[in-house]
Parts: C-alpha cells; structure tokens; sequence
C-alpha cells in the first residue's frame, strides 16, 4: 500500500516502540501482573469458600461487583459515543485520539460483565442463560445488549483499523510472525478507491449503528436496578442518568488515557493541547448536563418525600452516613471539573486531566453509592442482630478483584500498544470524497447548462 | 327491634360456632389420619438396608418409602389447590416457635430465617405490634418476573417456589423482592437431619452453597395432608393456612371460612400498593390478647435493646 509521507513518518515513528520494551516497561508490567494474580488468588479463595468472603449478605446482595460492573460499561462510552459521533460529523481532530477511545470501550466492555460473573453464586451453571434464559428477565436483556454491543464495537475498531493493519503488513518487521499477523488481518486491503469507498461506508454505518447500541446498553444496565421496587432506584429517569453519566465518566477515562500514552510515548506532537481542550469542553459539557439530572433526581425525591426514598436520602445527607461521599461523588466531582475547563486561565493539559481524575473518581464513587445505600434500606425494617446483614463492608477478596480489574484494564491496553500504533497512522480520504464529489456534481450540472 | 337484634345476632352465633366446629373437626380428622398407630401383625420380612446389610422387619411397619415430589410435579403444583395463609396479629406475643420450628425442619442456620418476627409500629401515637412475616407467595411475584432462569416459578396452587438446581445466585429476586423474603447460601451448607433426602423445590433441603432459598408454604406437609411447621409450632394460633377454594384456613385447633374471617375481621394485604397481590392476609392487632412488651420476655436484655432502637424511626 502506498503511505504518504506523513504517515510513513508517523508509522517509523512507532513501530520501534511496538517491538521494544523498556526496562522500566518490564517492571511496570510484572506489577500489574502481579495484581492481576492478585485477582485471581482472591477468585480462587471465593469460589472454594463462596461468597461468605464477600461483605455481601442478604440485604446488600450487590456490593463492590456491580459498582464496578456499571463502572466499566460506563467508561467503555468514550469510544462508542465519542469516536462514533466525531466520525459522522467528519471532524477533523478526531483522528489522533480516535483509536485510544475505541480500544478503551473494547477492553471495559470485557472487564464489566466479568464482574457479574463475580458476583454470580454458581458460575458453574452460567450455561443455564442460554439453556431456561427468560426474556423477561431484564438481565437477558443485558446480556444480550452486552454481546452485541461488544461485537459491533469489535467491527468498528477494525474497520477503522485496516488501514493501519495493511500498512503495518508493508512494514518491513523482523519477526516473520508480525508478518502473517498482520497479512492475515489486513486482508487484501490494498487502499484502491473502491475498498476505501466501501470501507468508508461501512464505517459510517457501524458508527451510526453503535451509537444507538450504546444508549441502549446503558439503558439496560439502568432498568436492572429501575425495575425493582426499591427507593432510590425505582426511577424513570434511571435509563437517560446512567447514560449521561456514562458518557461523562467516559470521556473523563479519554483525557487521562491521552495523558498517559502521551506522556509515555512521547506523543506531544500527535495529542496537541487542542484535544485536551475539545474533550475537556465535552467533559464540561456532560458534567453540567449529569448535574441537571442529579439535582433533578435527588429534588423530586426529596420534595415528595415518600418514606422509603426519605429514608435514603436521610443515609445520604448523614454526616455520620455516606454524606461525605455523596458530597463528593455529586457536588465536588461535577462542580470542580466544570469550574476549571470553563475559565480560559485555568485550562492546561495538566488541569484538565487532574479534573477528569477527579470527575472519574466521583462517578466510581456515585455507581457505590446508587447500589449500597438503596440495599441498606429495605422497605421493612432492619431488624437484624448480626451487623454485618446491616452494614455493607467490602473485604479484601472485593478490592483485590477490584484492583485486579484496574491492572487488567490497564494490561490490555499496554497489549494492544504493542499489536497496533496507539494512534491511527493511515487517515482515510472521506473529507476530500465529499468535496470531489461536490465538485464533480457541480461540474454535471455546468455542463447541462 | 332490640329482640330482633338479638335474635339476628344470636343465629350469627349459632353459625358461626357450627362453622367453626366442622372446621375444627375437619382439622382434627386430617391431623388424626396422618399419624395412625402402627399395629404389630408378627410377620417379618427380610429387606436388603442402604448400607447392604439384610434386615427383618415387622410387615406392619413397612410403609412406602417418603420420595419428595419430582420436579415437574414440583413445577406444576398441587391441583385444585389455592394455598392461603391469615395471620392474627392481635394474637401475636413473639414467642418465635414459628422461627425455631421453620428453621429446624428446613436446616436453616441460627440467624437465617425464612419466617421472620418483626416488631412494627405504623404511627408514633399507636401501639407496637409483632408481625410475623412469610414469603407472601404473591400472585403477581417481582422475583419471579426478574428470574433470568426460570428458577423461581408460580405454580397453580399459588405457591412461588425456589428450584436450587437451576438457580444460578444472581441474587436479582433478592433485590427485586419489596419484602425482604430471600435468604442466600452465603457458604456451603451444613448438613444436618436432611442431608440424606433428595432435593425437591418443595422440600427446599438440602440446600446448596450460591444459591437463594425461601419459605415455600412445606408443600411437601400439604402433600401429606399436615400444615406448615410455623402453624403448628405456633402456641397461640396465630397463623391459620388453608385453601382459597375450600374457602377454608385453620391453625391445627380452630379453623374458619377463609372469606368469612378476612371479611369480617378487616384482612388486609400489608403493602397492598405495590401491586403484588400476596396469598397472605393480615388481621389487624385490635382486642390484643397479649401486650407487646410480653414479647420481649423471650429476648436477651440486648435484643430487646436493638429492638426498642430499631422500631421507632427518628426523622
């Protein structure tokens, strides 16, 4: 395939870092490693002593698992919504952060459900979804939303990848295996004008395909807890929440992703302060936006003041309770990101990404809060003897799988850093088309007349 | 007026004690029946034991060996059956036979309960009253609609049962239940007068590590024509359990006409706004045989403590 120099400059760029690893790379891997089997050490504990380890019991039966669950296909939203609606509005700096968005929604939407699966008391018998599975079952649905979403966002990563794959397969690598890799994926793309004209458009229908499939997923996720008869979650405006606080979380993930990569690769000249400040405008954006059905939320329940949802929100605004973190987590993670990025002098690659730090952080903080206040406050009373039926306490077995999480989410990436270029090498030509096109069409119509 | 007033007043007696009779007599008919005496008759038979040793028992001692219901019979339910359970709060003092019983014939450890006691009071200004709760067995059961397996189900004869075999421990019903029926094996169980049954939905034991377990209403008891072990563990009777289409509930010593006893005594479903529509009614603690406070005569100085401070909520 023939490159032009910008990418054949780009590609150079980034192919020693692919093949090589640092010391301090090695190092850093084995501790992520080392937290993941960290992970699986505690799975293994769970699984032969059940989930007693757990701080679950039999009023708060959700705990760490689902926070973190909710989390991940959270954050998973950057590359869906974000990299789906830039591509069909063409915009043009899309193209260095595009790929990161996009292998960030494919990792998180592995690593969420996998927290169901902790969560599950018999995961011997998962076979028995697709065996008795139950439509009605808002859990069919996710599981069904999850797939499909997981394998269109496969799709459009790779479509969106050929380019780049069938450039790498011209690359002159040492290693014969590289080679096959990468023939065997990039499957005869050879850049003509007609598999760019089809590429294109396939593209363009996967982007408008996930975006709705994206909204949909979250949805899902949002009826599981909207559908049962519990303050706090009995809500109708649960499905669009989640959703804004999706995308919110997600495009905070992005910025801190750029800053990493960028910082780590060196990518100063391809990441500009210009993405920073896009994204973080979005950020802004979202969080006003999360805000709005925040105060919504929290307002109506609070002027109806129902019993059980006071009862909530009495755990909530308690000192002594959660206030602290629901301060955080609705006041602090929302007020302080959307302060920085709307006054020019405080906008810097550095403050925008300490902001989405904060904003990420929050929104992991509000999933907690969504899930264990609202369990801790049954609509009969807590007459338990035993504390921990009415205290929620996550153990040590819940945070190492947690941390495991994290480390794993961050393994894949680095994965994938070595497999493709972190940022899209080959751009396609779907600006100039629409121009060419224009323009031959105007021509027609010039010589009719 | 006033002679006709009584007159009318004393044929409601008249019928009211002759129902109650019959009931009572139908009760202890059913109960009789199921434990006759067995006669020894001298003959003996030899029988090949689990264990492989042969043995010789008496023939009048041979009975058909006790097979818990098999699973589709257990999904299906009993026919012609509408199970239903009233619940006389104003006879209700916390002796927690009903707990103790339910706990030892399903092998429950000590602080899981598939009855529980709670101690409830509706007002600031009225009394506090002992509310003993069950699974309500709802005819419209949020577990049930939430069950990605099918492995809680809705029978024929109203029951909302828990197959532990299919049952993945998504804990899902747990949260969708408004009424807090759900018990989760939180680690492997501890097998114990049980463990050598079969499991069947209708006898719940013997349970199984990651799955969700429940009150079922002892449909294996109904089988065999007995109440639950709450009802006859009860020393007050307290909680009747009967069948809607019999149009009749007893507690082991009274028994009355279903229709007759919610209707005239007020029954009420407890939280009938959630659209549920339980198989347990409510009579409410008016003319109390007990006070409240006898309730606490069975608990440590402690118990009484949590209770005292868990009742009252202080918004």
């Amino acid at each position: 395939m023939d490159l032009d120099q910008k990418s054949t400059r780009t590609l150079n760029y980034f192919v020693p870092q692919m093949v090589t690893i640092s010391k301090s790379g090695i190092l850093q891997l084995s501790v992520l490693v080392l937290f993941i089997l960290g992970g699986f050490y505690a799975l293994y504990i769970q699984i032969v002593d059940g989930h007693i380890v757990t701080g679950m019991r039999d009023n708060v039966v959700w705990g760490l698992y689902i926070a973190n669950f909710i989390f991940f296909i959270g954050i998973s939203y950057a590359g869906a919504l974000i990299s789906g609606i830039l591509h069909l509005l063409r915009v043009e700096w899309r193209h260095p952060i595009i790929r990161i968005a996009e292998i960030i929604t494919i990792i998180s939407t592995i690593i969420g459900p996998a927290y169901i699966l902790l969560c599950m008391g018999r995961l011997d018998r998962l076979h028995h979804l697709a065996l008795y599975g139950r439509i009605q079952s808002p859990i069919i649905w996710d599981v069904l939303a999850i797939s499909t979403y997981l394998i269109g966002s496969i799709i459009f990563l790779y479509l969106a990848t050929i380019r780049d794959l069938a450039a790498l397969r011209d690359y002159p690598f040492k290693s014969k295996w590289r080679h096959t890799l990468y023939k065997f994926f990039a499957v005869n793309f050879n850049g003509n004008s007609k598999q760019n004209r089809y590429l294109e458009r396939g593209l363009d229908i996967m982007s408008a395909i996930i975006i709705p499939l994206a909204v949909l997923v979250h949805s899902v996720l949002a009826w599981i807890f909207g559908m049962t008869l519990r303050p706090g979650w009995h809500s109708t405006i649960f499905a669009p929440y989640f959703v804004v606080a999706a995308v919110f979380s997600g495009t905070g993930v992005l910025i801190i992703a750029l800053w990493v990569f960028r910082k780590y690769y060196h990518l100063e000249s391809y990441i500009t302060k210009i993405h920073f400040n896009y994204l973080g405008i979005i950020l802004m954006i979202l969080g006003a936006l999360y805000a709005y059905f925040t105060f919504s939320e929290y307002l109506t329940s609070w002027y109806g003041s129902e019993t059980w949802e006071m009862e909530v929100l009495y755990k909530l605004f308690d000192p002594n309770g959660y206030w602290w973190w629901f301060f955080f987590a609705a006041i602090v993670g929302v007020v302080v990101p959307i302060l920085v990025i709307l006054i020019p002098q405080f906008r810097s690659i550095n403050s925008i990404t300490a902001v989405s730090v904060i904003a990420v952080f929050a929104l992991w903080v509000k999933r907690y809060l969504i899930i264990i206040p609202t369990l801790e406050t049954p609509l009969l009373p807590l007459q338990d003897m035993r504390p921990e039926y009415i205290h929620y306490t996550p153990t040590a077995i819940e945070w190492l799988l947690t941390f495991a999480g994290v480390a794993m989410f961050c393994f894949l990436f680095f994965l994938f850093s070595k497999f493709l270029p972190i940022v899209s090498v080959v751009k396609g030509e779907e600006g100039t088309n629409y121009a060419e096109l224009r323009k031959t069409v105007m021509q027609r119509i010039i010589k009719r007349t | 007026m006033e002679n006709k007033e009584k007159k009318q007043s004393r044929r409601k007696f008249f019928f009211k004690t002759a129902t109650a009779a019959l009931g009572t007599i139908g009760a202890v008919g059913i109960v009789t029946q199921s434990c006759k005496e067995p006669v020894e008759e001298g003959e003996t038979v030899s029988l090949l034991s689990p264990d492989g040793t042969l043995v010789e028992v008496d023939k009048a001692n041979i009975s058909m060996a006790k097979m818990p219901a098999q699973v589709k019979e257990a999904r299906a339910g009993i026919p012609n059956k509408k199970f239903v359970m009233v619940i006389d709060l104003a006879r209700c003092r916390n002796a927690r036979k009903c707990v103790t019983n339910c706990q030892k014939m399903h092998d429950l450890e000590p602080g899981d309960e598939w009855i529980k006691v709670f101690l409830m009071q509706d007002s600031n200004d009225t009394a506090p009253y002992w509310f003993p709760k069950p699974c309500f067995h709802c005819n419209q059961p949020p577990c049930v609609k939430v069950c990605p397996v099918g492995a809680t189900y809705k029978r024929t004869d109203g029951l909302v049962l828990v197959d532990n075999e299919r049952c993945i421990g998504c804990k899902f019903c747990m949260t969708a239940c408004p009424y807090s029926s759900r018990v989760f094996q939180w680690k492997d169980p501890v097998h114990e007068s049980q463990a050598d049954h079969d499991y069947s939905p209708e006898t719940s034991v013997p349970h199984q590590v990651g799955t969700v377990g429940k009150c079922d209403f002892c449909p294996d008891m109904a089988r065999m024509g007995k109440l639950p072990t709450c009802v006859t563990g009860c020393p007050n009777g307290v909680i009747f359990f009967g069948d809607k289409n019999e149009d009749i509930v007893t507690n082991g010593t009274e028994s009355f006409r279903f229709s007759e006893l919610v209707y005239e005594r007020a029954g009420y479903h407890f939280m009938a706004e959630l659209g549920t529509e339980p198989n347990v009614y409510y009579l409410p603690p008016v003319d109390r045989l007990f006070d409240y406070e006898t309730g606490f005569k069975t608990l440590t100085s402690e118990q009484k403590e949590f209770y005292e401070k868990s009742i009252v909520k202080k918004h």
